[in-house]
This record gives structure tokens, sequence and C-alpha cells, in this order.
């Protein structure tokens, strides 16, 4: 599977890309195994995703929790705790 | 517009008075403008950078604001919201609610803001006199939201 993911702000500085597009391997198919198989790619990754709690995701542009669905060619971004307003 | 993601200024007055043009119905207008504050967390703030994620931010305030208008009795709910860079007192984010009676809009403005703060895509990087800080979010911010379920 196929996924173009997005970090943005700190996470995005520790990553040290904006976007990067990346192929999972077949058991990747949720939020949360997206997130432990990142935490597993070795640095910067390990880091940046260490901190679970801190590190929220969007898929297709709507926020959601670790066991939503991942799809071929996913918009798939992570990022801390909003803090706009 | 309803929903603007901009790096200008805003004129409250002016988005008003837009708002309530040629709709005699409305008696109630409530608004709300957050401005960048000079110290947080004890630190003087020399500036603060908006980033944010362009297409689901608009995407996740227009859901804000339908929200909000199935909820209460409203003609338009306006949020305006900047990115880039702001100095102290300078303005952020505008919430602007219409509706007939003042209860609607009041508690309509509340809501849109709550949600913003926890569910919008922007991120504040502060400069202070240590160097630059990403803000961190606030338990107090999660729990203004929790009330309206």
């Amino acid at each position: 599977m196929k996924l173009r993911v997005l970090y943005f702000a700190a996470l995005r500085e520790r990553v040290g890309c904006d976007h990067e597009s990346v192929a999972v391997p077949d058991g990747v198919v949720t939020v949360a195994q997206l997130r432990t198989w990142q935490a597993q790619r070795g640095e910067p990754w390990a880091s940046a995703f260490a901190e679970t709690r801190r590190v929220r995701a969007a898929v297709d542009q709507t926020m959601v929790d670790d066991q939503h669905a991942l799809h071929d060619g996913a918009e798939v971004a992570f990022f801390p705790p909003v803090t706009g307003g | 517009m309803p929903i603007r993601v901009q790096h200008d200024d805003f004129d409250a007055g002016a988005e008003i008075a837009r708002l309530r043009a040629n709709n005699p119905k409305i008696g109630a207008v409530a608004s709300f403008i957050g401005i960048v504050r000079d110290l947080n967390e004890g630190a003087a703030v020399g500036s603060i950078t908006l980033e944010h994620y362009p297409g689901m931010t608009e995407k996740s305030l227009s859901a804000i604001a339908e929200q909000a208008r199935t909820r209460w009795d409203l003609f338009d709910v306006l949020i305006v919201h900047r990115v880039g860079t702001l100095a102290p007192s300078d303005q952020i984010v505008l919430v602007v609610t219409t509706s007939s009676h003042r209860g609607d809009a009041f508690a309509a403005c509340q809501f849109v803001m709550d949600y913003l703060k926890t569910e919008a895509p922007f991120w504040k990087k502060e400069v202070t006199g240590d160097g630059a800080r990403w803000v961190d979010a606030r338990e107090t911010d999660a729990l203004a939201r929790e009330r309206w379920k």
C-alpha cells in the first residue's frame, strides 16, 4: 500500500521534511500500525514517534483515532495537538 | 465566504456590517476576537508564527460551523483565522454568529471557539528571549470542548 504522509509543526521539524511517499508492508492497515511502523523505521522517525500521546493523526484531512483503516493512496498527516485560536 | 484563512488582518466591524446587511431578522450578533498576548507561561513573547494544514483547516472549520448551525438557530457563522507571523496585540481569530436572539448567538460563538481550539489544525510557535518554542496544547481547552457533549 502506498501512502502520502505529511508532517506538521514540531513533528515536521523532528522528521526533517513536510511530506514523503511511503510504501508500507502488508500488515500495516490501521493508523496504529502505521505509527508502530514509523517508530521502527530508525531515525529520525523513531524519536519523532516515541511519544505517541503527543502525535495526532488525520486521514484524508479528517482527524481520526488509532483504529481508523488506511487505504491505498490515502493522505495521512501526523502532528502535535493543535494550538490555534 | 463564511470561512477564511488568511495572512492579512481583519476588521470585525466591517465583517459584522457585511453579515447584517439586508437581513432585518437578525436580532443578535455575538463575536469573539483572539489576540496575541505579550506573555505566555512566564516568558515575554516577541512574535508568534502560525502554521496550518491547508485543505484540512478549511474542511475542519466548515465542519465546526456546520455543527453550530445544526445545534442552534443561526443565520450566519463567520470564522476568520490568520496564519503567518504575528506580534503581541495582533488579532489572530474572529468568530461571529448571528441569530434572532442572544442565547443562540452567545452559545454558538463559544462552541465554535472551543472546538476550533481543539480540532482545527493550527500550531503556534512563539519567539521568546530564550529562543523559539512550540506552544503546548492546554488541558483546559480539551475540558472546554467536553462540556458541549
